[in-house]
């Protein structure tokens, strides 16, 4: 007994036991059973939190991310406002249960980054100039995390961003593609993340105008056209799906037409 | 007159005519979109109410106020909005010394203002110097959403006269979604109660025939029953649905 507790305990044997999957793609099936095209399935909940202005709680696969807006409100520290517009702060934190081994609790270089880059893939849709002197705050947590959650947390802002009233061009969608065994992917889960060659996390409005996107790995410049169309097509399809949630929070009946 | 009502999302195409376009919508491209997430009114011209979000003020507006702070010469006061509202010393209807304005107006204290400017910067004047005006010493300040203020008040302030009407009290509602109500502690009640359900059920067509219904219904109920309705009206939490699934 003493020796499996040794052998778990030990990081370089661990490693073992999380060998590479032989194939991530057989007969054009991914080990989760989707087609190379097919998003996770996403399950998405509006106004979880009374107290936030605007809320939403999103599923994406294995992912599960909570986001909460705050304001239009005053700014604190003063001396970060702005006199013509709002400042966006966006905050993306993990929770330590959301990995399999803990994550340490509080920002590192990574959710630093992943805060600044989903702010900017939100930004240029809020109408910031609305409210001068100003703070909109948004707040994710992940709660469970399985490769993606920086798409999810987006995905969740923008909804919670409209739940909370705040005037926007457009909702902003978000999802992944990348490239295992030589075959490109929407939307990769943990694995084919960990031993895939490529991922590249893109967020759009629904009409096509890109807000975010990153690369890690190596495509080709075909691979990563052809990328970007699968890319485009799994964000209408979030974007469907973002609209139906909000509409869904008011949805007891409102009739076409009213003589009120 | 017919109304369309329709919800909408931000980025939702609403017309080709630019020169519709009012609240709630952006012009690109020649079109117009929603910029909020609400219900949009065809009547005239294309606005979109939204569904949630602060009060911006305006000037003219009528809100009500909390004194958060006393400063040399004004009052600080929280009008439930990104922006505090400032009500200078001589504003206050009588002349007062600065070393005593707190023995007038001290933090915690309830007042109708009027936003007499808001300026680019979002510097939001108050007065306190008009007859409809005054410091709230009684009754009772409950908030609602402001954009459902307009809802609250009704149509040439039907809503709000039936309101009235119906349960006794005087209520008055400010532009910044505080409602200020006085009255008999269980005419009160029943008020607080109708205006909650007006706020929730809001965008559902059939609102006012549906407020008179409930009103007729909680007047005829004894306090026992009441207990026993809203508790059975009382819905899970999110965590159940979450864990259910």
């Amino acid at each position: 007994m003493i020796c499996v507790y040794e052998i778990i305990k030990n990081e370089e044997e661990k490693r073992k036991f999380m060998v590479k999957p032989e194939k991530l793609i057989e007969n054009g099936i991914r080990l989760d059973g989707r087609k190379p095209d097919e998003l996770r399935p996403i399950k998405i909940k509006v106004g979880v939190l009374n107290r936030a202005d605007g809320s939403c709680y999103f599923e994406f696969g294995a992912n599960k991310v909570i986001a909460a807006v705050y304001g239009p409100r005053e700014v604190h520290p003063r001396h970060m406002q702005k006199s013509t517009s709002a400042v966006v702060r966006y905050k993306y934190n993990m929770a330590s249960f959301s990995v399999e081994e803990r994550k340490r609790p509080g920002p590192d270089r990574r959710s630093i980054e992943v805060s600044k880059v989903s702010r900017e893939a939100l930004e240029p849709v809020i109408f910031q100039e609305y409210f001068p002197r100003s703070a909109i705050d948004i707040f994710v947590e992940v709660l469970q995390a399985d490769a993606g959650t920086r798409t999810a947390g987006i995905n969740a802002a923008s909804i919670a961003l409209a739940d909370a009233g705040i005037p926007m061009k457009s909702l902003v969608s978000a999802c992944a593609v990348g490239k295992v065994d030589d075959t490109l992917v929407l939307d990769l889960n943990k694995d084919e993340d960990n031993y895939g060659q490529a991922d590249m996390p893109i967020a759009m409005t629904p009409d096509g105008k890109i807000t975010l996107l990153q690369m890690d790995g190596h495509l080709s410049s075909d691979e990563f056209k052809e990328g970007l169309e699968m890319a485009k097509k799994g964000c209408l399809e979030i974007a469907q799906l973002q609209r139906a949630a909000l509409l869904e929070k008011y949805s007891s009946k409102i009739e076409g037409e009213s003589n009120e | 007159m017919k109304m369309d009502k329709k919800l909408v999302i931000p980025g939702d195409f609403l017309s080709d005519d630019v020169k519709l376009a009012d609240e709630g919508t952006y012009v690109e491209d020649g079109k117009v979109f929603s910029s909020v997430f609400g219900i949009v009114s065809m009547n005239k011209q294309i606005r979109v109410v939204p569904l949630s979000g602060k009060y911006i003020p305006k000037r003219d507006d009528i809100v009500i106020g909390i004194i958060t702070e006393v400063s040399f010469s004004n009052w600080i006061v929280d009008i439930r909005s990104p922006y505090e509202g400032l009500l200078h010393i001589s504003e206050f209807p009588r002349r007062i010394d600065n070393a005593e304005m707190s023995k007038y107006l001290n933090v915690g204290d309830s007042i109708m203002a009027l936003v007499s400017d808001v300026d680019e910067s979002m510097k939001v004047e108050l007065t306190l110097n008009d007859q409809r005006l005054r410091q709230i010493k009684d009754g009772r300040v409950i908030e609602v959403t402001p954009s459902k203020v307009p809802r609250l008040i009704g149509r040439n302030g039907s809503m709000i006269a039936m309101l009235k009407n119906e349960t006794g009290c005087n209520i008055f509602i400010a532009q910044n979604g505080r409602v200020w109500l006085t009255g008999k502690d269980k005419n009160v009640d029943l008020a607080v109660r109708t205006i909650q359900k007006i706020e929730n059920e809001s965008h559902i067509s059939g609102l006012t025939e549906r407020i008179v219904k409930f009103l007729k219904e909680e007047k005829g109920l004894t306090v026992k029953e009441r207990v026993k309705k809203t508790e059975e009206e009382k819905s899970g939490g999110i965590l159940d649905e979450l864990l259910d699934k």
